[in-house]
C-alpha cells in the first residue's frame, strides 16, 4: 500500500458517553448473540480519512461543524499515520475498513458537505470502529466481528491493529497492449482458455468461437471472447429453458417457447403491452399509463456478501424497470427470501457458509437501504427457510414500474450517440454474468469477491430523476440498463440489427489501470445506457449535469452490423452482432420426473390442538414477518392502501400489496406470490401450480380483478446437468402452460436462476426446485378493496372452496419432521369457478373481509384474522365443505387435518348477515358453507366432527406467539445507557 | 393569488411529488427545485411564499441525517431563508426535511434563529430503520400548521428520529416555551413508550415549531396521511365523503396562512 501523503487526517466520531450509542449498543448485542459474554460494554466510532490540502486548521473545522453532531458527538482528529488503540476502559479496537476498490457510498456526502464548507479535498474514505470493554481474546474478538460486524469478503478487519488508510483513489495505469488469444485446436486446451478466463463456456460454445474466428482467419482478441462469454452465459441467454429438451420422451425443441410463452400467445389478452421481450412485462392500467413487472434473483453475490448483493439486486430489479421502454418509474418493490433456518446452531453452518441469522440480517438491511433511500416502497414479500437454502439462499427482487402509455416503443437509431449515465466504471462486478452461472463452494467467499458489489443507492436515484426528465423531453430513443455483463451487453443489446462504434477509452472511471477489456465488461452499479440522436446531444448533456450525474458520450451507434471497440484508437474488438446474438449453439439436455415423497405418516391424535396452533405460529415459516416488514419504507409515494399488516395496531398479516400509483386516482393494483418448496419435494408439477394458485389467491382476496390478473415466472434450482433436476424443472413449467390457459391469467415475464448448488467437504447440497409466481392484478377503486381483519362480532363465516386431506408439503407435517406423499393438488376447473365467484363477490362489495388459507391452513388463517381488534370466532368443523365422496378422496375423519390440511384454492370470507343471501346466490355453484361467526370474546373456537369442542384458544396470546417468534432483533431502548435523557424526563 | 410553495429536492430526496400534491390539493402552486437552481441563484426564494422539506435521503444521510443539505443551507441561503420567515412565509420540514432544519439551528432556534444547534435527531434506540403508524397530539399555542390538542394518525419512517437536546435546562426552555409541535402519544393520549414512542425521543417529541410559528418540523409524514384510505384500519369504518386523511389539516393550515 502507498504511504499516505501527509496531508491526510483521520477524523473520528464518537457519541458522547452521556448520550446512548445505538449502533455500540447493537454491536455488543450481537458480539454476545455469538457468546461473547464477557463482553460489558461496545462504543462505535465513524472514521472519516481525509486527503485535505487545507492541513489541520481544515480537519479541525471539518471535523467540528461538519462530521460531528453538535449535540451528542464528539470528534478527535490524528494525525494520518496514527494507530488509534483503544483507549483507557477498553480492552479492544475493532477497525473495519472497506478494501481499496470496494464502493464507499457514504464518501460521496461527505465530499459534498466539504465542499460546501469551501475547504478543499482531495479524497475521501469512510469506515467504522468498536471500542470494546470486558474479558475476551483478541483471536475471539477478530473471529466473532468477521461474523456478525464486517465481511471479509470485501473488508479488512482488525483487532488492536488498524491499518493505515489511503483515501485517495489513485490507481496503477499502465502501457496498453491488445491481447489476441489463438484458440489451440486441441480440445482439452481449448476447454482450459475458457476455465483459464473464467469465461464460464463449454466445450461446444468454444468450439463454436474457433470455428467462426478460424473463418474470419485471426484469434480473437481477450475483449471478444469476454463479449461473447457475457453474451452467451446462462445468465444472459437462458439456453437451458429457452433450448431442446427431451423429458421421458416427451420433446420440447424450446421449453419456455412451447409452455409459457405459447400460452401467453394463446391467450392474447387485449391488456397485454408488451411481454417477453423488454426489461419487464408491460400491462394496461388506464388511459394514460401502462404498469410494468419485473422480478429477479441475486442468489450467489447474496450467499457471499448479503448486504451487498441484495442491495445490488434490488438495485438490479429497479434499473431494469427504468430500462423498459423509454423509461418506467419504479412505484412498489417486492422481495421474496428463501433461507436456511435461523435457529441453526452455528455448529451446524458448512465451511465457507455464512450462518443463516447473518444472510437474513444482511439481506434484510441490503434491500432497506437501497429501496428505502431510491423512495420505493417495498410492499409485498415472503420468506421461506429450508436447510438446504444455508450456502446457497435465494433472494428475489421484484419491482413494478409506471410508463406512460406513449413511451413503450424504443429503438436506436443509426447515428445516434451511446451515452453511459450514472455511476462511474471500476474494477468491481466483474464476471457477475459468468460467476451466476457456477456452483457456490466454500472457497467462494474469498475467490470470487470481485463480483460482489456494495450499491449507491443516492446515485441511482439522480439517475432516475434524470432520466425520466429527458424521457419526458424526448431527448433519447432507447435505454436500456448495464446488468450482467455490464456495458458488453447493454450495447451489444442496443446495437442488434444495427452497428456500434465505442471507444473504450472514454468511459470515465473510478480510478486508473483498467484494462479496456475490464472496462467493457465490468458491472460496476447504477448506470444505464442511452441511445441520443446528435440534436439532442448537448440538451441531454446539460440536463443530467444540472442534476449532478455524469453522461459521457462513449461511442456511435452504425449500420455496420459489428460491434467494433477501440481503445486509445486502437481496434480491439470487431464482432458481428449476427453471430454474437444467434451463434451460440443449441444445448439439448435430458430430463426424467422422479415421484418424490415419502409414505403418508399417521400421527397420533392430537390430544391439544391449542398447544399445536400455539406451536404452528411460532414456526418461522407462519411466524409474523414485521421484523422484516417494519424495516422497510413501505409507505413513500403516498400511495399504500392494503399494506403487509392490517388493522388498528397493523396486528393482522394481509394477502396482498395494494397500491395507487397515481396520486390522483383511486384506481390501484394488486401484487402477490405464491411460493411453496416443500410441495415440489412430492412433485413438482403440484407445486407448479400451488404456487400460481396462492399468487392468485392472494391478489383476489383483497379485491382485485380475476380477469385482469398477469403471473411471472421465477425458476430457480439446483444444476439442470441432473435430468432430475430439469425433469421437475419441466414439470413447473408444464404448470405454468396449464393454469395459465385453464384461468386465462398469462406470464408476462419471467427468469430463471439454474446453478444453485453449494458444495461443502461432505458432498454438494443442491437447493429444492423453486418456483416463485408473483401475481399482478387491477383494482378497479381502491376504496372498494377488502382487507383480512375481521371487522365485527354476530358476521357469518363462511369457508369458500373445498378441504381435502392434503398435508403433503404442509407447515404441520413439517412441524412433525414428515413430508408426506398427498400433496395440495389444484383442481383447474373448479378453481376458475371459485375465483370467478370471489371476483364477483368482492366487485358487488358483498364481503367484510377475506383472507386466503395457505400456510397452516383454516386454523392458522382464523386466527389471524382476529388479531386486530380484540374479536374471536367460533366455527364448526363438521359444516366445512369437504371432498367426501370423490375419487381418491377418502372422507376427512380427523379434526386436525381439517384444521390445518393446506388444500389450494380456499379462503375464509367475513359476511354481513344481511348479505348472506346474496353472497350464497353468487357462491351457488361453487364449494362453500357458512362454518360459524365472529364473536366479541377474543377467542378462537371450534366444535369437533363429533361435536365437542376442539379448539379454543385465547386470540391474544396466540398473537403474542405470532408477533414474537421471528424476532432478529437489535439492541433495545430498555438496555441502552440513557444518560442524561432520563433527566430530560 | 394561488401561495407559492418551493418544494426542495437534493440528491435523495424522495417525497417531493406527494409533498406537492398535499400542497396543491389545498390550494397552493407547488413548485420542485433542485437546491443546486436555488443555491446558484438564491434570489429564487424572494419569489415563494413558503418552502417545504421534504422526506428522504439527502446526500444519503451520509455523516448524519440531513446534516450535508443543512450545511448547504447555511453556507448559500441563510439570509433568504430568515428573510423569507420575516415576510410571514412558511417553513416546513417532513422526516429529513425536519432532520436537516434541526441541524441549521432554524429549529428550534432557541439560542439563534440560526446556525446553533440546540437539540439534534439521533439514532433510533432500536437501532433499525422504523417503518410504522403511530399517533401524535399537537402541543404548541402557536403553529400555524395546527391548534393544540389535535390527535392525528400518522406512518413515519426513518432510522434517525430520537430528538435529544443538548441538556435538561435547554429541553425545559423548548417545552416551557411552546417549542414543542407534536407529541408521541398512545393512541387514547397516554404517555407513549416503545412502539408507539418508536425512537426514543426525550419526552415523545415528534415535531418542534419555532419561536414565530412559521416553521415546523415533524418526523411522521403527513402527506402520507392524505385519504382515508391511507390508514392501516380504513376498510373497518365508513369512508368519508371527501375520503380526507388525518394528515391533510397541516397543509389546509398552511395555505391558509398565506391567503
Amino acid at each position: 500500500m502507498p504511504s499516505p501523503s501527509p496531508d491526510v487526517f483521520r477524523i473520528e466520531v464518537q457519541v458522547k458517553p452521556a448520550f446512548s450509542d445505538s449502533r455500540g449498543n447493537s454491536a455488543l448485542a450481537e458480539l454476545r448473540g455469538l457468546g461473547l459474554a464477557g463482553l460489558s460494554k461496545v462504543r462505535s466510532v465513524r472514521g472519516f480519512a481525509l486527503a485535505l490540502p487545507g492541513g489541520r486548521a481544515a480537519a479541525e473545522r471539518i471535523a467540528r461543524e461538519a462530521l460531528a453532531d453538535a449535540v451528542v458527538d464528539e470528534a478527535t482528529v490524528l494525525e494520518a499515520d496514527a494507530r488509534p488503540q483503544a483507549p483507557a476502559g477498553f480492552a479492544h479496537r475493532i477497525d473495519i475498513v472497506k478494501r481499496k476498490g470496494v464502493m464507499d457510498p457514504a464518501a460521496d456526502g461527505v465530499l459534498r458537505a466539504i465542499t460546501a464548507l469551501g475547504e478543499p479535498v482531495a479524497g475521501v474514505r469512510t469506515y467504522t470502529a468498536y471500542l470494546v470493554a470486558g474479558t475476551v481474546s483478541a483471536d475471539k474478538l477478530a473471529d466473532a466481528a468477521a461474523r456478525a460486524l464486517g465481511n471479509a469478503a470485501i473488508e479488512d478487519i482488525a483487532v488492536d491493529a488498524p491499518h493505515a488508510i489511503d483515501p485517495t483513489t489513485t490507481g496503477h495505469g499502465g502501457a496498453f497492449t491488445r491481447v489476441d488469444v489463438p484458440l489451440p485446436g486441441d480440445d482439452a486446451q481449448l476447454l482450459d482458455v475458457s476455465k483459464k478466463g473464467g469465461l464460464s463456456l463449454s466445450l461446444v460454445e468454444m468450439q463454436a468461437i474457433r470455428k467462426h474466428f478460424a473463418e474470419l482467419g485471426r484469434a480473437p482478441t481477450d475483449v471478444e471472447l469476454e463479449t461473447i462469454a457475457q453474451t452467451w452465459s446462462e445468465h444472459c441467454k437462458h439456453k437451458t429453458l429457452a433450448g431442446a429438451v427431451n423429458c421421458d420422451g416427451r420433446r420440447y425443441d424450446n421449453l419456455l417457447k412451447e409452455t409459457i410463452f405459447k400460452a401467453t400467445k394463446d391467450l392474447a389478452r387485449p391488456w397485454c403491452i408488451s411481454v417477453f421481450k423488454d426489461n419487464a412485462g408491460v400491462i394496461a392500467f388506464d388511459d394514460r399509463h401502462h404498469v410494468t413487472f419485473k422480478v429477479e434473483t441475486h442468489n450467489h453475490p447474496s450467499a457471499i456478501e448479503p448486504y451487498g448483493g441484495a442491495g445490488t439486486g434490488i438495485g438490479g430489479v429497479l434499473r431494469d424497470t427504468m430500462g423498459t421502454g423509454l423509461g418506467a418509474k419504479p412505484i412498489v418493490s417486492t422481495d421474496v427470501f428463501c433461507f436456511g433456518p435461523p435457529d441453526l446452531p452455528a455448529s451446524e453452518v458448512p465451511a465457507g457458509a455464512l450462518h443463516p441469522r447473518r444472510v437474513m440480517k444482511g439481506v434484510v438491511a441490503g434491500v432497506r437501504d437501497y429501496g428505502n433511500r431510491m423512495g420505493i416502497p417495498t410492499a409485498n414479500g415472503a420468506l421461506v427457510f429450508d436447510r438446504r437454502f444455508i450456502g446457497n439462499p435465494l433472494v428475489f427482487c421484484g419491482s413494478v414500474g409506471l410508463l406512460p402509455a406513449d413511451k413503450v416503443e424504443k429503438g436506436a437509431r443509426a447515428g445516434d450517440r451511446i451515452v453511459v449515465v450514472g455511476g462511474r466504471t471500476g474494477r468491481d462486478g466483474i464476471h457477475g454474468a459468468t460467476f451466476s452461472s457456477r456452483e457456490l463452494h466454500h472457497e467462494s467467499e474469498t475467490l470470487d469477491s470481485g463480483a460482489v458489489q456494495i450499491g449507491n443507492a443516492i446515485q441511482e436515484k439522480k439517475v432516475l430523476d434524470a432520466q425520466l426528465q429527458a424521457r419526458d423531453l424526448g431527448l433519447y430513443t432507447c435505454v436500456t440498463d448495464c446488468g450482467a455483463g455490464g456495458l458488453s451487453s447493454a450495447v451489444g443489446e442496443m446495437a442488434e440489427g444495427l452497428g456500434a462504434v465505442v471507444d473504450l477509452d472514454r468511459v470515465p472511471l473510478k480510478y486508473d489501470g483498467l484494462t479496456y477489456a475490464e472496462i467493457w465488461i465490468s458491472e460496476a452499479q447504477e448506470r444505464m445506457v442511452l441511445s441520443v440522436p446528435p440534436q439532442h446531444e448537448a440538451a441531454l448533456l446539460e440536463l443530467f449535469r444540472r442534476e449532478d450525474v455524469e453522461a459521457t458520450v462513449i461511442g456511435t451507434f452504425t449500420t455496420s452490423g459489428r460491434l467494433e471497440l477501440r481503445y486509445r484508437g486502437v481496434e480491439v474488438g470487431s464482432l458481428d452482432l449476427e453471430f454474437l446474438h444467434h451463434g451460440v449453439p443449441r444445448v439439448v439436455r435430458s430430463a426424467t420426473v422422479k415421484p418424490g415423497g415419502e409414505p403418508e405418516p399417521t400421527l397420533a391424535d392430537e390430544v391439544d390442538l391449542n398447544a399445536t396452533l400455539e406451536r404452528l405460529f411460532a414456526q418461522p415459516d407462519i411466524a409474523s414477518k414485521e421484523w422484516v416488514v417494519h424495516q422497510y419504507d413501505h409507505e413513500v409515494q403516498a400511495g399504500s392502501v392494503i399494506k403487509p399488516f392490517v388493522g388498528p395496531g397493523q396486528k393482522t398479516p394481509s394477502d396482498a400489496a395494494v397500491v395507487r400509483p397515481k396520486l390522483d386516482s383511486f384506481r390501484g393494483i394488486a401484487i402477490g406470490n405464491g411460493i411453496c418448496p416443500r410441495v415440489g419435494d412430492i412433485d413438482a408439477y403440484a407445486m407448479g401450480l400451488l404456487a400460481i394458485d396462492e399468487a392468485i389467491r392472494n391478489v383476489l382476496a383483497v379485491g382485485a380483478r380475476f380477469d385482469e390478473c398477469a403471473l411471472l415466472d421465477n425458476f430457480c434450482s439446483a444444476s439442470c446437468e441432473r435430468p432430475e433436476v430439469l425433469g421437475a424443472v419441466v414439470r413447473v413449467a408444464e404448470a405454468c402452460r396449464d393454469a395459465a390457459l385453464a384461468w386465462q391469467t398469462p406470464f408476462i415475464s419471467g427468469k430463471d436462476s439454474l446453478n444453485n448448488e453449494f458444495r461443502t467437504q461432505n458432498g454438494t447440497v443442491q437447493i429444492p426446485t423453486t418456483i416463485l409466481i408473483s401475481s399482478i392484478a387491477l383494482v378497479v377503486d381502491v376504496r372498494h378493496a377488502v382487507s383480512s381483519d375481521f371487522k365485527r362480532a354476530g358476521n357469518a363465516i363462511v369457508l369458500l372452496g373445498l378441504t381435502r386431506p392434503e398435508l403433503g408439503g404442509s407447515a404441520y407435517y413439517a412441524m412433525h419432521g414428515r413430508l408426506g406423499r398427498c400433496p395440495p393438488r389444484v383442481d383447474l376447473v373448479r378453481a376458475k369457478a371459485v375465483f370467478t365467484a370471489l371476483a364477483k363477490l368482492t366487485s358487488e362489495r358483498l364481503v367484510t373481509s377475506c383472507h386466503d388459507l395457505s400456510d397452516g391452513g383454516l386454523a392458522v388463517a382464523l386466527a389471524e384474522m382476529a388479531f386486530s381488534r380484540g374479536l374471536g370466532v367460533d366455527v364448526d368443523l363438521a359444516k366445512v365443505p369437504a371432498a367426501d365422496g370423490e375419487e381418491h378422496a377418502p372422507s376427512i375423519e380427523r379434526d386436525d387435518v381439517l384444521l390445518f390440511s393446506e388444500s389450494p384454492t380456499r379462503f375464509v370470507l367475513e359476511i354481513e348477515p344481511q348479505r348472506l343471501r346474496d353472497v350464497e346466490r353468487i357462491l351457488a355453484d361453487v364449494p362453500h358453507a357458512v362454518i360459524g361467526s365472529v364473536t366479541g370474546d377474543g377467542r378462537v373456537r371450534a366444535t369437533s366432527l363429533t361435536g365437542s369442542r376442539v379448539l379454543d384458544a385465547d386470540v391474544q396470546h396466540l398473537a403474542h406467539v405470532f408477533h414474537h417468534s421471528l424476532d432478529l432483533g437489535s439492541a433495545m431502548a430498555q438496555d441502552a445507557p440513557r444518560g442524561h435523557d432520563k433527566d430530560s424526563r | 393569488m394561488k401561495p407559492r410553495i418551493l418544494v426542495l429536492r437534493a440528491a435523495g430526496t424522495n417525497c417531493d411529488v406527494e409533498t406537492a400534491f398535499a400542497f396543491e390539493r389545498y390550494g397552493a402552486q407547488a413548485t420542485a427545485m433542485h437546491v443546486n437552481r436555488l443555491t446558484e441563484k438564491p434570489a429564487l426564494l424572494a419569489e415563494f411564499d413558503g418552502l417545504a422539506l421534504p422526506g428522504g435521503f439527502s446526500y444519503g444521510d451520509d455523516i448524519a441525517a440531513g446534516k450535508v443539505l443543512a450545511i448547504e443551507l447555511l453556507a448559500r441561503l441563510r439570509d433568504p431563508l430568515l428573510a423569507l420567515v420575516d415576510r410571514g412565509g412558511i417553513v416546513l420540514g417532513i422526516c429529513n426535511g425536519f432532520q436537516t432544519l434541526v441541524k441549521t439551528g432554524l429549529l428550534p432556534g432557541i439560542s439563534a434563529r440560526i446556525g446553533t444547534q440546540d437539540v439534534t435527531l439521533a439514532d433510533n434506540d432500536s437501532c433499525r430503520y422504523e417503518d410504522r403508524w403511530v399517533t401524535m397530539e399537537s402541543v404548541s399555542p402557536r403553529s400555524v400548521f395546527i391548534e393544540p390538542g389535535q390527535r392525528l394518525h400518522v406512518p413515519l419512517a426513518h432510522g434517525e428520529g430520537k430528538y435529544v437536546a443538548k441538556d435538561a435546562a435547554t429541553h425545559k426552555k423548548i417545552v416551557d416555551g411552546g417549542y414543542v409541535a407534536f407529541r408521541y402519544v398512545t393512541e387514547d393520549g397516554g404517555v407513549a413508550s416503545y412502539p408507539d414512542n418508536p425512537n426514543g425521543s426525550v419526552d415523545g417529541v415528534a415535531g418542534l415549531v419555532d419561536a414565530t410559528g412559521r416553521v415546523m418540523g415533524l418526523m411522521p409524514h403527513p402527506e402520507r396521511a392524505m385519504f382515508a384510505v391511507h390508514s392501516p384500519s380504513w376498510t373497518g369504518a365508513a369512508l368519508r365523503e371527501d375520503d380526507e386523511g388525518a394528515g391533510a389539516v397541516i397543509f389546509r393550515n398552511a395555505v391558509r396562512a398565506l391567503r
